[in-house]
């Protein structure tokens, strides 16, 4: 059975991270699984866990009064999964639910926040990956929102 | 070009010229003064050429002016060039005829039959643009077959300036005023105290053929030399030029220059620089159908890079502004041209300095992009 | 390769007949066009289009995309968005239609042999591709891995999706499939083609990727290869701008210094990456 720590540095958003940082994370971290259809997050819940999917696939998704829920995004191996925790007021804005079994990486948000105040060299390392994910994520959703497919009128 | 080669005849043979031609079996194309422009067509007699007549010419201005002297071939150029003949401005692709979902295309161009030109006074710049268009349409993989079929045995009468117009600048691009090549027979006009004649020259067989038509004698040194020193004179005379060093990097390389937002503000993109251009080649191809809806037939015109829709794709236009078309337009014509076909697009007659409305000078855009090369500053 | 459209007359249109067509989406539809006569079939390189005309109404370039090995047939997936191409699809099974062409310049499928084989596809730019994968899959031992990565706009915009689960189930073969818009209903990725990337077993330093679709797609998309770590010089686009003639003598499809339908509409991505930033070329 892997180490926990070995799970983290093998997770690409860990890629590069000094191995005193890596310890210092092990402690606010946990490795935990989602059944395929699962709900990993809710809407207007606190945000004190995060996800480093591993394995498997997520879906986020805004619930509609007359509908179905609405798949925005799926995301996968390398994908994080809740930004909330970041910033107040630390409260999940959409759902996410497993699509099929997933293997993530929890972090506590908390724990976090605490471990960066106080070794903002950490912080500093945490915040730059996570910026260059978020970066990812923002031009993927502005080619999403650019419909290029649609017919042009 | 043997000097023995070399004839001189009196003015007054170029009516016989034009005989010689029409028994030959040719169309002669000619120059005539006609709504205050000397334009082409069909000449018949001496009497229709523009005899004493000259074009003044600046940006955004032509005028006819009277000559002092009685030359033929007086001007520069003039709104027209020989791609009125060879590549028409409107002409039919082919027919097709339907019968329920049937359909039968007709190539009637191979059935209609072809004029056989002889062009009478082609400057050196059109015999380069001649020449840069039959590298454009007969060229490469396809040949313009409607192209090919006008500009076979076509018979040049090439007549070199002795004077330029302030638009000229076929001297800096290396096009002129001399004729090299690509010609049938030669000639330039003199109209000194000696008497107005012409000293000629042939450039193939069937040149000499007609020129032996016509009553001529052997040109002397001092005839040949005011030929020269009227040739000289006419290079002398152009005020314009472009430096075309690097031209291709000076265009590539600043596609965000300011000078683009400059030279937009005044162009009105009215498309008469690339319907007075000797080499603008763009055509547009138009579906017509009767009313019944059983004949068609597919018709080319001439097209301009200019015109909005010339990029239309997906519900849009790709070069939407009039920057990007004046952008287009100069690029290709002095840098792309180059990449596409071997040599530049520009043969420097300054047909588009004197008809663009409001007198943009290609020649000027070129200067200010280079003196503004500090890193794209002004 | 032998041509319908002669070398000395390029301009005038072949009759073929529109023999049948099949409904791929609310707006798009892949038809069946056969020579008048069996003896003047033609076959053509997977990346080619033709001009296909419609009795009295107008041309439209469309990328060929049926089996390259097929003489006795040229298929077509067309979108109808406007006056000619709702002709075009409208047209009576049985009635002619005007082929010039094969134009243009092809996929690589010959500097593909051997390595793996990317297909990213965008929309309708599936279209052009359907020839690379069939000649893959009709060539497997030629080819190393095959990896199919298609972006529509929602699921029932997505071509081909019988043969899409069939291509998946080919040995050495990966087929990834995501919509931008999920809808109700939809249990597969949603988000662009490149969110897919990180789902392909892709080995760049082994690969020949090839790519079409919209063209601000394909900006992001060689974008995100090169991030991948894929060269310049082994991603192929395929470009697309207004056509009249298709034989380089129109002047209408001119990108930079290139024709399109003649130096194009396939490029390397090398030539054409400082072109695609420039606004209104």
């Amino acid at each position: 059975m892997e180490t926990l720590e070995r799970i983290i540095a093998e997770h690409p958003f860990f890629a590069g991270l000094d191995h005193g940082f890596i310890t210092l994370m092990v402690s606010c971290a946990s490795n935990v699984r989602f059944k395929s259809g699962t709900s990993i997050l809710k809407e207007g819940d606190p945000a004190n866990t995060f996800y480093l999917i591993r394995e498997g696939r997520a879906a986020v998704e805004v619930s509609a009064p007359q509908h179905k829920p609405i798949i925005i995004a799926t995301l996968g191996l390398g994908d994080i999964l809740g930004w909330s925790w970041l910033l107040p007021p630390f409260q999940w804005k959409f759902n996410a639910r497993a699509v099929e079994d997933v293997r993530a990486i929890a972090l506590d948000g908390e724990c976090l926040r605490t471990k960066c105040e106080e070794n903002h060299d950490l912080g500093y390392e945490v915040l730059k990956r996570f910026a260059q994910i978020m970066e990812q994520r923002l031009d993927a959703t502005l080619l999403q929102l650019l419909d290029v497919y649609g017919a042009r009128r | 070009m043997s000097e023995e080669r070399r004839r001189i005849f009196h003015a007054d043979q170029i009516e016989k010229l034009i005989e010689a031609l029409g028994r030959n079996g040719y169309e002669v194309i000619g120059p005539t003064v006609r709504d205050a422009a000397i334009v082409y067509d069909r000449i018949e007699a001496t009497g229709e050429l523009p005899a004493g007549w000259t074009d003044e010419q600046k940006p955004g201005l032509y005028r006819l002016k009277r000559r002092g002297d009685q030359a033929l071939f007086g001007y520069a150029a003039g709104p027209q060039s020989w791609k009125k003949y060879l590549h028409p401005a409107e002409v039919q692709l082919c027919s097709a005829e339907r019968r329920g979902g049937s359909f039968r295309v007709l190539n009637n161009n191979e059935v209609r039959p072809t004029p056989r030109y002889a062009f009478l006074g082609v400057r050196a710049c059109d015999l380069a643009a001649i020449d840069i268009q039959d590298r454009v349409l007969t060229g490469d993989k396809y040949k313009d077959p409607i192209y090919e079929r006008l500009r076979r045995g076509v018979f040049i009468v090439a007549v070199q300036c002795t004077q330029a117009a302030a638009t000229c600048f076929c001297a800096s691009m290396g096009t002129g005023p001399r004729a090299r090549s690509g010609f049938d027979l030669l000639m330039t006009e003199l109209t000194s105290a000696e008497g107005h004649r012409f000293v000629v020259d042939t450039g193939s067989k069937r040149g000499a053929e007609i020129l032996a038509e016509l009553q001529t004698t052997p040109a002397t040194g001092a005839d040949l030399h005011e030929a020269e020193a009227a040739v000289d004179l006419a290079a002398n005379q152009q005020v314009r030029s472009i430096d075309t060093t690097d031209i291709q990097d000076l265009l590539y390389q600043n596609f965000d220059h300011p000078r683009w937002d400059n030279v937009a503000a005044r162009c009105l993109t009215c498309a008469n620089c690339t319907m007075v251009c000797p080499t603008c080649f763009c055509t547009t191809v138009e579906d017509v159908t009767d009313v019944t809806g059983d004949h068609a037939e597919r018709w080319r015109r001439w097209d301009s890079c200019f015109t909005l829709s010339f990029s239309y794709i997906h519900g849009g236009n790709v070069r939407n502004s009039s920057k990007a078309r004046y952008r287009q337009w100069m690029t290709h014509k002095l840098a792309s041209w180059i990449d596409q076909f071997g040599a530049s697009g520009c043969v420097g007659c300054g047909r588009c300095i004197a008809w663009c409305p409001v007198g943009i000078d290609i020649t000027e855009e070129v200067r200010a992009m280079r003196e503004g090369n500090n890193h794209g500053n002004t | 390769m032998i041509s319908t459209s002669s070398i000395t007359e390029p301009m005038v249109p072949e009759r073929y007949v529109f023999r049948g067509f099949t409904k791929e989406t609310p707006d798009t539809f892949t038809l069946t066009l056969e020579p008048e006569n069996e003896a003047s079939g033609t076959l053509f390189q997977p990346g080619q289009f033709s001009m296909l005309w419609v009795f009295g109404v107008g041309e439209l370039p469309i990328s060929i995309s049926g089996q390259p090995w097929q003489r006795d047939r040229l298929v077509y997936t067309v979108r109808s968005v406007g006056q000619a191409t709702h002709a075009l699809v409208s047209q009576k099974v049985g009635g002619d239609v005007g082929v010039r062409g094969p134009f243009g310049t092809g996929w690589p499928i010959e500097a593909a042999r051997e390595r793996d084989v990317i297909v990213v596809a965008g929309g309708i730019g599936l279209a052009p591709l359907r020839p690379v994968i069939y000649h893959v899959l009709r060539n497997r031992k030629q080819y190393g891995r095959l990896v199919v990565l298609y972006g529509a706009r929602s699921p029932r915009d997505l071509l081909y999706r019988k043969e899409l689960s069939s291509w998946a189930r080919e040995p050495d073969t990966q087929v990834l499939v995501t919509v931008d818009y999920g809808g109700i209903g939809w249990r597969g990725h949603v988000g662009v083609v490149t969110t897919l990337f990180k789902y392909a077993r892709l080995q760049p330093s082994r690969s020949i990727t090839m790519v079409c679709g919209p063209e601000i797609m394909m900006r992001f998309v060689t974008r995100d290869l090169e991030t991948y770590g894929f060269k310049r010089e082994e991603i192929y686009l395929s470009m697309e701008r207004n056509m009249k003639c298709a034989v380089g003598f129109c002047g209408h499809c001119q990108y930079g210094p290139y024709f399109i339908c003649r130096d194009g509409p396939v490029f390397p991505y090398e030539n054409i990456r400082p072109l695609l930033e420039k606004y209104e070329l």
